[in-house]
């Protein structure tokens, strides 16, 4: 599903480079399940963005079903985040003057949908998150663990083939923390992709694949055949 | 494993888009009603301004369909009549007589001749009086004037040197000196002089700046003694034809010339050039209004520039959010373009109601002026409204639409750690 081929990314700081990514190959399946680790500035968000289509590569190349994404432009990345991708963030962003439902309805809407089509899908969402109860709270008026949830169902609202998470526990307690990840995993049982960038340990080795990042580079993975596939085209 | 094909994005809709805005607009209510009344003032301005002129124009018009155009007025005195209204009042240099009227009377091409002598009277009635409009004339002034009676007669036709103790009086003077009494055939006394009240004007509004309703009309030479002037006020002068119109004008100033010792000094004012020095004032004003709209517009423009620039940094990571869910680079725009647009129509809308509701006022208060914006004007400020906003939400809309979606969303300056 996802192929990454030779993959940079560096950003250039005053006269300095700093690469961020460097020369990265990954393949993962569809219905994988993933955990990212690694020292801080290691490259785990810069990898997750890469991903998620919201950076570009300095060079190299990424293949998302088969299809090269470095040729797209902007447009047809948007509308490939929008019907594939789904983000959940450590610090949720949810805004702040739409309650929670509306949170969630959010990417419908963006996606042009009418509402009478809108309103099952949401139902269905709601109920799957057992935020019914909570639909019209503003975001303020939740709980950590009920805020990432609502990130959760506006990740998953659109129904994306890959859920791509960045430290979604980094502010949650150890329960509400288990609680997002268990759920993440039972979406992922359904048959999404996972991937989850973390820095607890316990965490991390619940994923049936693991990646760990030093420097911009996979020092190991789990499938440890993932990285020597990379002559292949 | 399912291919994916690029699918169409549609559009969001718009019914979505306002809900989006307004929930944004209503969260920042400060802002939004410091924009709103930017807005709204600008627009008041222009349908004020506007609404004032038309009605000063409509109301100058009126007046002079009243007089008809074949209708000259003579005035004492020689003034410029090259820009600026010409002098309705004024010194005289030598007087206008009624042997200058009549012989205008005997030209060709004059069917009518009306000499006016007017003033403040104390008129009164038993013990009732009243200070009324006191109008020295003759029969030929109520055509002229259009002038009709709802009792009685008009005053009778005499000789102009002919004095005698009629009057005709306007219907409100009749109401304050008579109440429900008849008034044809009874006396009124002004100064040492005594009128009988010979007919009753019907209702009827201004005219020329005088409330005939409020009027009492005398026999010119009546009028003279009873001011004790000679000279005449004004000289109404009805044209048969307009085809001479300019030709009889230059004789009429030639003969006054040849009576007044070959001094031309009397103005002669006609519709058109009434209407042509109107016109001017109203340009001018049209452009004094432009200069306010036009400078309250920009700082209406400049505030919403501003205003959305502040919303485009604060609201960077709602950006990154949007373009992490997949909203389009036009979609980004088109939010922040849509609630400038939302703003600047609502904003218009309430201008449009604030001056509607002074122009109400100022009608109470002035009701012969009819004063009121034309739709072209309210519905060309809008348009100005909105344009304005559009071209300054634009940059920031810009900007906003612009930024890469992962700096947005980490709300980094990129190439900065
Ligand atoms: N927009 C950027 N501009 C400049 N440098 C960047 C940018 N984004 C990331 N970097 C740099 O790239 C490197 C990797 O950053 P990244 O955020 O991916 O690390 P990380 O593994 O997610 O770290 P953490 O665990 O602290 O979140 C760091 O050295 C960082 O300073
Ligand atoms: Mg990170």
């Amino acid at each position: 599903m996802i192929e990454l081929q030779q993959l940079c990314r560096s950003f250039q700081i005053g006269d300095q480079c700093v690469h961020a990514l460097d020369h990265i190959d990954l393949k993962i399946e569809s219905g994988a399940y993933l955990s990212v680790m690694g020292p801080s500035g290691s490259g785990k968000s810069t990898l997750l963005n890469m991903l998620g289509l919201l950076d570009t590569p300095s060079s190299g190349e990424y293949l998302l079903n088969q299809t090269a994404t470095s040729p797209l432009s902007e447009e047809p990345r948007a509308t490939l985040r929008r019907e594939h991708i789904g983000f959940v963030f450590q610090s949720y962003h949810l805004i702040p003057r739409l309650t929670a439902r509306e949170n969630i309805e959010l990417p419908l809407i963006l996606a042009g949908m009418p509402p009478k089509q809108r309103r099952p899908l949401l139902d269905k969402v709601m109920t799957r998150l057992a935020l019914s109860d909570r639909a019209a709270h503003a975001p303020k008026q939740l709980s950590g663990g009920q805020r990432q949830r609502v990130a959760i169902g506006r990740a998953i609202v659109m129904k994306p083939q890959l859920l791509l998470a960045d430290e979604p526990t980094g502010n949650l307690d150890s329960t509400s923390g288990r609680e997002v990840i268990e759920l993440l995993e039972e979406l992922n049982d359904e048959g999404i992709t996972l991937l989850v960038v973390t820095h607890d340990q316990n965490i991390g080795e619940r994923a049936r694949r693991e990646l760990k990042m030093i420097d911009g580079r996979i020092a190991s993975d789990s499938a440890g055949n993932a990285v020597a596939t990379r002559t292949d085209v | 494993m399912p291919s994916l094909p690029v699918p169409t994005s549609e559009p969001m809709r718009s019914a979505d888009l306002i809900a989006f805005n307004l929930k944004l607009i209503e969260r920042q209510r400060l802002r939004s009603a410091m924009l709103l009344a930017a807005i709204a003032i600008s627009v008041m301005a222009i349908n004020l301004l506007t609404g004032i002129g038309e009605g000063g124009k409509q109301f100058v018009l009126a007046e002079f369909n009243l007089l008809g155009k074949n209708v000259l007025i003579m005035l004492p005195g020689k003034r410029e009549t090259t820009g600026g209204i010409p002098p309705l009042t004024g010194e005289t240099t030598r007087d206008l007589t009624l042997r200058d009227a009549e012989a205008i009377a005997r030209l060709g091409n004059v069917s009518a001749v009306a000499p006016l002598i007017a003033g403040k009277m104390e008129i009164s009635h038993d013990k009732l009086s009243r200070e009324a409009f006191t109008i020295g004339s003759n029969r030929a002034f109520f055509d002229i004037r259009q002038l009709d009676v709802a009792q009685g007669k008009a005053l009778p036709q005499l000789p102009l040197e002919q004095s005698q103790a009629v009057c005709v009086i306007g219907s409100k003077l009749r109401k304050e000196l008579f109440g429900t009494k008849p008034a044809l055939g009874q006396w009124l006394r002004a100064a040492d002089s005594r009128f009988r009240v010979i007919g009753i004007l019907k209702d009827k509004g201004q005219g020329l700046g005088f409330d005939m309703n409020e009027a009492i009309i005398v026999p010119v030479a009546s009028a003279q003694a009873l001011f004790n002037q000679a000279g005449l006020f004004r000289v109404f002068i009805e044209l048969r034809s307009l085809d001479g119109l300019q030709k009889s004008q230059q004789r009429i100033l030639a003969l006054l010339k040849e009576r007044h010792e070959g001094k031309e000094d009397v103005t002669i004012i006609t519709q058109d050039s009434l209407l042509w020095a109107f016109e001017n004032i109203l340009n001018t004003l049209t452009l004094a209004v432009a200069g306010i709209a036009g400078i309250s517009m920009l700082v209406a423009g400049l505030l919403i520039m501003n205003v959305s620039l502040i919303a485009v940094s604060q609201r960077t990571p709602e950006i990154g959010l949007l373009k992490a869910l997949g909203c389009p680079a036009r979609t980004v725009a088109l939010i922040f373009l849509s609630e400038a647009s939302i703003m600047a129509l609502s904003g218009a809308l309430l201008g449009i109601l604030m001056s509607e509701l002074l122009l109400y006022l100022a009608r109470e208060l002035y009701p012969t002026i009819p004063f009121t914006t034309p739709l072209w004007a309210q519905l060309g400020s809008a348009l100005i409204a909105t344009v304005t906003a559009l071209l300054f939400a634009a940059i920031p809309a810009r900007k906003a639409a612009n930024m890469a979606p992962v700096d947005a969303l980490l709300d980094k300056k990129a190439g900065q750690a």
